[in-house]
């Protein structure tokens, strides 16, 4: 008495196809934890507190106070069930607890005991527990097989969103001091370093006029990719795997393109050289704030006039829905201009204005779908119109490429599925999690591939790039099958060449 | 005896239910927001958001999109609940109003599809293997204490009727702190011991995401967050270390 399945036939891949229930079939998937060195470095615990169990239900207090979304969530689900198949994970794994509605519960049952009437006196009645060991391992364990996608309050009819639940939960155990080694050494390198991969500014420049080489020696067009350029009007923060990563990299050669062809003048930070703020993907305020208040300072210094962000989902998130809380006002910027602007919106409005020129056949051994990235989707908005976020990516990438096919309608849009590496789970140790995160989209993908001869898909989200590029080969499909939006239009557009200085001397 | 019990027992229980509910509400309303975290695509203005919400708590959008036959028994549910709780006006109000008198046959009919959608609810507690890991016994409880509770209001329509001239007397009467006597019919006794045992249970269960929905920032959130500056007290209080 289940959705109703569509009646294909039974070859082709349903990306909904819901599992058996596997219980504890991915309860021994962590993530490592984090040293004492990269716990202190963010002001938390370096290993997990004797008194944990009082700490943790102190900051659970505080949290409860601090942050509706969190008390309204956890008094309201009724266990109606409409979420139970709706996470990518879940449908990818059958573990029960990856369902939205019992990865809540995992912090919901000791809510209920410490914080409710009906939980200290009927425990077993409305499913109270005590926070045990037992209980912080679970909590370990399957709030991080959690990528804070959103799709699940989507369909939820109180909107509840397991993304801030599992924020709280990683909360609660950086509190106690049992962080999580990737987000938080990350973090660290941040603050130190100004970017995720501790590249700094040298090395950063390097880089950047490597490729500025690299687009000479391929187009004879000399593109610019300025860094700490004072007076620039734009300002442009992109996740710092655009600066070495495939395809990631092809992305940002194609912004730089967008810009020459605009006659842009703009500028990398050092300083600010990082899009991607996982302060997010541990739900914490303060970390969040301290990132983010690192653009604001990049754009005081520099004296910019606008600031633009490159592709990546969750920092777009942050940058459109949370950047003004966080780091605003930006009463110094350009008020003709949205703070932040994303290089799509960027792009897009050249188009618009006929102010880009493109050779379409540039992009013709490709037949392209797109992937909207879960944060850019369910987050995030681009353009004055809701829903902007779904049409100006492909809008960009019609104008670029003949052959564009979207995958199911229910695997798309405000529907999509995560890529499986988000929400700071985009780590080795949870290769296998990542692995079957990503089956339903892989699945999606296949329907189109199969239909279409779909050969290629691109995205806006550096995990997403990352993610795809590493586990597209277990789903048959070649691992540079995942293209930067911002790559095809960086092949198709048409720069105007300068003549050579030999003319000039005649 | 029976009227003094039956009378506290009311009195107590919409105390509870409407000092338990503020609370909740009042909790609701006071916890602050720190982040815009609308569910997008979101409108962009309040009266978009108030038509989103309009549209959640009337035709369960989210749920319609989500679940075809959890969407269709909770409806059912919800809207028979709804003609059935205004059938019952007839007992508060004298003279009943005429919208009340015309509701009436259709409060009868919707009895039925009231239990008809507890039904379906329970029975996929039970058949969906999902659905069933994530019941707990307070869950079953509470469709319980609903299914009885139509049940033994449908049994004094349609098998063994009880005064309700006299009933309304008793209610007029609690209402003017001077209760007459009620009629001492079993089966409507228990009706009444469980619709005040829902009301007093109410405020303590999973039953006020009634109240919950509307204070959830995923739905009332309007999405302006690029041109108005969201900033809660306690985050407020953070920029004190701003240089610049």
């Amino acid at each position: 008495m289940d959705a109703i399945a569509p009646n294909a036939d039974l070859e082709r891949p349903d990306p909904l196809e819901i599992p058996p229930l596997c219980p504890g079939a991915m309860e021994a998937s962590k993530p490592w934890i984090a040293s004492p060195d990269h716990q202190k470095a963010l002001g938390f615990p370096g290993e997990l507190v004797e008194n944990w169990k009082e700490v943790a239900i102190a900051k659970m207090g505080e949290l409860l106070e601090k942050n509706r979304a969190l008390r309204v969530y956890l008094d309201s689900c009724v266990k109606c069930g409409a979420c139970t198949d709706k996470c990518h994970y879940f449908l990818g794994t059958g573990d029960p607890k990856n369902m939205p509605v019992a990865r809540q519960d995992l912090l919901r049952k000791v809510y209920r005991r410490h914080f409710t009437l009906a939980g200290k006196w009927f425990p077993s009645l409305v499913g109270a527990e005590d926070l045990t060991e037992a209980v912080i391992d679970d909590w370990y364990s399957y709030f991080h097989q959690c990528s804070q996608c959103r799709r699940c309050s989507v369909f939820c009819p109180y909107g509840i969103d397991t993304a801030e639940i599992s924020m709280a939960g990683r909360e609660i155990l950086d509190a106690i001091g049992k962080g999580q080694k990737y987000c938080n050494e990350i973090i660290g390198k941040v603050h130190t370093i100004g970017n995720n991969l501790g590249l700094n500014k040298n090395a950063l420049r390097s880089t950047l006029e490597g490729l500025e080489e690299d687009i000479e020696d391929d187009t004879g067009v000399p593109v610019k990719l300025p860094l700490d350029q004072k007076g620039a009007d734009i300002l442009l923060v992109t996740p710092s795997a655009d600066f070495f990563a495939e395809p990631h990299v092809d992305g940002l050669i194609g912004y730089a393109k967008v810009f020459h062809a605009a006659g842009a003048s703009w500028t990398i930070s050092s300083y600010a050289s990082e899009a991607a703020n996982f302060g997010m993907f541990i739900g914490s305020y303060e970390q969040m704030r301290l990132i983010a208040l690192r653009i604001r300072e990049a754009a005081l210094d520099l004296g910019v006039k606008r600031i633009v962000f490159g592709e990546c989902g969750h920092a777009w998130r942050v940058a459109y829905s949370f950047l003004n809380t966080l780091a605003g006002p930006f009463d110094f910027l350009d008020p003709n201009y949205p703070v932040p602007q994303h290089i799509c919106e960027y792009t897009w409005d050249l188009i618009e204005k006929g102010k880009l020129n493109f050779d379409k056949s540039k992009n013709d051994h490709i037949r392209l779908t797109y992937h909207d990235s879960c944060n850019v989707a369910r987050a995030t908005r681009m353009g004055d119109q809701p829903g902007g976020q779904f049409e100006i990516p492909r809008n960009i990438l019609k104008s670029v490429c003949n052959y564009y096919f979207d995958m199911p309608a229910d695997t798309i849009r405000d529907q999509t599925f995560c890529c499986g590496g988000g929400g700071g789970l985009l780590t080795d140790e949870l290769m296998d999690l990542r692995k079957k995160g990503a089956s339903p989209r892989m699945k999606a993908l296949q329907t189109v591939a199969d239909d279409h001869g779909v050969t290629h898909m691109a995205a806006i989200c550096a995990i997403c790039k990352t993610q795809f590029a590493k586990v597209m080969p277990t789903y048959g499909f070649e691992r540079d099958g995942i293209l930067s939006v911002h790559q095809l239009v960086s092949n198709a557009i048409i720069l105007e060449i300068p003549e050579t200085r030999d003319d000039d001397d005649d | 005896m029976l009227t003094t019990i039956y009378a506290c027992l009311f009195y107590g229980a919409t105390a509870i239910f409407l000092a338990g509910m503020a609370l909740r509400i009042t909790r609701f309303a006071r916890t602050p927001a720190p982040l815009k975290i609308p569910t997008m695509p979101a409108p962009t203005t309040s009266s978009g958001v108030a038509f989103r919400m309009l549209r959640e708590v009337t035709v369960f959008h989210s749920l319609f999109r989500a679940n075809k036959w959890i969407w269709v028994f909770a409806w059912v549910f919800h809207v028979a609940l709804a003609v059935v709780l205004l059938r019952h006006l007839r007992y508060f109000l004298d003279p009943t109003p005429l919208p009340i008198v015309l509701v009436q046959p259709f409060g009868v009919l919707a009895s039925f599809a009231m239990v008809a959608g507890l039904a379906g609810l329970w029975a996929r507690r039970v058949v969906v293997e999902r659905i069933r890991y994530i019941t707990g016994p307070s869950d079953h409880l509470m469709l319980a204490l609903l299914v009885a509770i139509g049940l033994s209001g449908m049994m004094m329509k349609f098998v063994a009727h009880t005064d309700i001239v006299a009933l309304k007397q008793f209610f007029l009467g609690l209402m003017r702190f001077d209760p007459a006597p009620l009629p001492a019919d079993p089966i409507l006794l228990v009706h009444l011991g469980l619709v005040a045992t829902l009301m007093i249970v109410f405020p303590f269960s999973k039953l006020v995401h009634a109240a919950g929905v509307f204070f959830s920032p995923s739905r009332n959130q309007v999405d302006d967050a690029r041109e108005r500056r969201h900033l809660a007290p306690w985050a407020a209080k953070l920029e004190a270390d701003r240089a610049r």
